[in-house]
């Protein structure tokens, strides 16, 4: 290990002088540099951009008062950067450039956090495992053969690997949070709303949340306090009031009431994670937490719910990249012949340009979502899958009325193997079964490190909150990370 | 319906999708799109009578706001990322729709 620390350690010693932001950066560049070769974290690396980012932050007259002062971070890459290429890891945006920053984007540099790069992911997002990417997997720093989970993979691994403190991913099923457990890190999904998704493309509008990954939960709470708030620009963000999320981990502990699903997680769970996560409960009650069993009766349907509301959403979001005003457009040959008519020409170029652009998981999900919504399939398959995602918001209202936080596995498994489960994507979604029903009930949850297995693998205990208690969440994130030291082992490289 | 996925009826989902396939993926969808809907009927035999459907979260919309002008993109701008655009004309260009 030889990185920079965490955000706070960083934040703390560029406030008081100890270290320059530009040191700092300069470090970060050197060790992605070092290590990104054997891992492939990153998309696209901005030295010069960064630099002079940290540069201005030495210079900034209020140094000392930034809460991420010199700060470096990696960033999604769905989330856009003004004047960087963001992809979402698809060929169809390979020379995206957007003209305007994501508001998370202003927020952090208005803070003092330094972008250094953006990292690789499941193409828009589609994926539990980061192998679905048009430039190539990203390796599991814990073990170089096996997936880091997704789809934020090469943001989870940026982390773990000691390349940056802070990395921010999106979520939509889970794609902060598991991969955040596979890699041995803490990532956090905020309540939907609590982010402003301005500037991330759009896989589910009514799913999708941008979330902070991190080596401590302290640090989480540090990065959410900054990206957090309304945004004119998103009209789903919330108004509700940003507490000092930092702040909140301080006071005085209450006595924390947990709710365990046991029906639900004693099934299809890998016996080392389970035995992980019994130990993790164990580790809570001795705390001072009182454990309660709970029923989440629909949350077994989550995942066939989370794929057709998901899909569908997203065949409706993917229609926009149709090779006219941005992105990659296939050159077809000129016709020799006008039958058919012209309007034939526009139509090819269309179905050409998102064959050439989109990846085969993309096109299978705008399939599925364009079947589901079509004419005759809409009331059986997505009008009922929305009725059974109230019916699985409902549940987690009914738990909340007796329970602070409701603990699972946030993984069934610890990372598989590359290459092990994409011919299989009903196979893939499984990985997603303790991570959507969050999404789909607009929850804040978050996974922290809570072993190991014996192959040395990261296994991850994920906590779900109410609506906009992230405080509560984190504070009981916070009490398991104090009676564990799981989250200071890092990997070997 | 799940059961089967007829080579028709994937080439006309991938018509309402503006999506072209090759004849490999026209049969590998045919097989795993009966596959994820044979999986989602477990939905469809969970009883939801009166159960209103969630298609949002939010319960507190924040759009409300004054109507003020505010600055918007630029049109070079606006214009940059497209594959094929008049810059001069300020229009993006698409193949010709009309004889």
């Amino acid at each position: 290990m030889s990185g920079v620390g965490t955000i706070r350690d960083v934040r703390d010693d560029v406030q008081n002088g100890t270290r320059k932001a530009t040191d700092v950066c300069e470090q970060v560049l050197a060790q992605i540099s070092a290590r990104d070769p054997k891992l492939h974290a990153f998309n696209t690396v901005m030295h010069e951009r960064a630099l002079a980012c940290a540069a201005a932050v030495d210079r900034h007259p209020q140094r000392a008062t930034l809460p991420l002062a010199g700060v470096p971070v990696a960033l999604k890459d769905n989330l856009c950067t003004r004047g960087v290429r963001t992809t979402a890891s698809s060929k169809i945006l390979e020379t995206f450039v957007p003209p305007f920053d994501a508001t998370v984007v202003k927020h952090l540099e208005a803070a003092g956090a330094v972008i250094v790069g953006k990292t690789n992911c499941d193409e828009f997002a589609m994926g539990s495992s980061t192998e679905n990417s048009a430039f190539g997997v990203t390796r599991n720093p814990w073990a170089l053969d096996r997936i880091p989970g997704g789809s934020s993979g090469g943001s989870a691994v940026a982390v773990a690997a000691d390349m940056v403190p802070l990395a921010l991913g999106s979520d939509t099923g889970g794609s902060i949070r598991q991969p955040a457990a596979l890699c041995g890190i803490v990532g956090l999904k905020p309540t939907y709303g609590r982010v402003s998704r301005y500037g991330l493309l759009a896989f589910a509008s009514s799913l999708d949340q941008i979330g902070p990954l991190t080596q401590t939960v302290g640090d989480a709470a540090l990065a959410l306090s900054v990206i957090a708030g309304v945004d004119p620009a998103d009209a789903t963000s919330a108004p509700e009031r940003v507490p000092d999320y930092a702040t909140a981990l301080k006071g005085d502990r209450r006595t924390l009431t947990i709710g365990v699903p046991r029906a639900l997680v004693e099934e299809g769970v890998d016996p080392e994670v389970a035995g992980a996560f019994k130990a993790a409960l164990e580790t809570l009650r001795e705390a001072g937490a009182k454990l309660v069993d709970i029923v989440l009766p629909y949350a077994g349907a989550a995942i066939p719910v989370y794929y057709l509301v998901a899909t569908a959403e997203a065949s409706s979001n993917l229609a926009r990249y149709d090779g006219v005003r941005y992105g990659y457009r296939a050159t077809l040959p000129a016709r020799a012949t006008t039958q058919g008519g012209m309007h034939d020409d526009l139509r090819a170029m269309y179905g050409r340009t998102r064959a050439e652009g989109f990846g085969v998981e993309v096109k299978r999900r705008i399939m599925l979502g364009t079947y589901v919504l079509s004419a005759g399939y809409y009331d059986a398959y997505y009008l009922k899958a929305q009725q059974v995602r109230t019916l699985i918001r409902q549940d987690y209202e009914r738990a909340f009325e007796h329970v602070d936080v409701v603990a699972m596995p946030t993984s069934p498994t610890p990372a598989f193997k590359l290459g092990e489960r994409v011919s299989d994507p009903l196979q893939m979604y499984l990985a997603d079964v303790f991570t959507v029903s969050a999404n789909l009930a607009g929850l804040p949850a978050v996974s922290v490190p809570c072993g190991f297995t014996t192959a040395n693998l990261p296994i991850g205990l994920q906590l779900t909150g109410r609506m906009f208690d992230e405080a509560t969440l984190l504070a009981a994130a916070d009490t398991y990370e104090r009676h564990t030291e799981w989250w200071k082992r890092h990997p070997t490289l | 319906m799940a059961s089967g996925f007829s080579r028709t009826q994937v080439e006309a989902v991938a018509a309402l999708a503006n999506l072209e396939l090759s004849d490999s993926e026209i049969e590998l969808f045919a097989k795993q799109l009966a596959e994820i809907l044979e999986y989602a009927t477990q939905v469809q035999n969970i009883d939801t009578t009166g159960v209103p459907p969630t298609a949002s979260v939010v319960t507190r919309h924040s759009a409300d706001r004054p109507d003020v002008v505010a600055g918007s993109l630029d049109r070079p701008d606006a214009l940059a990322n497209a594959p094929d655009a008049s810059l001069q004309a300020g229009l993006f260009k698409v193949p010709r729709v009309i004889g």
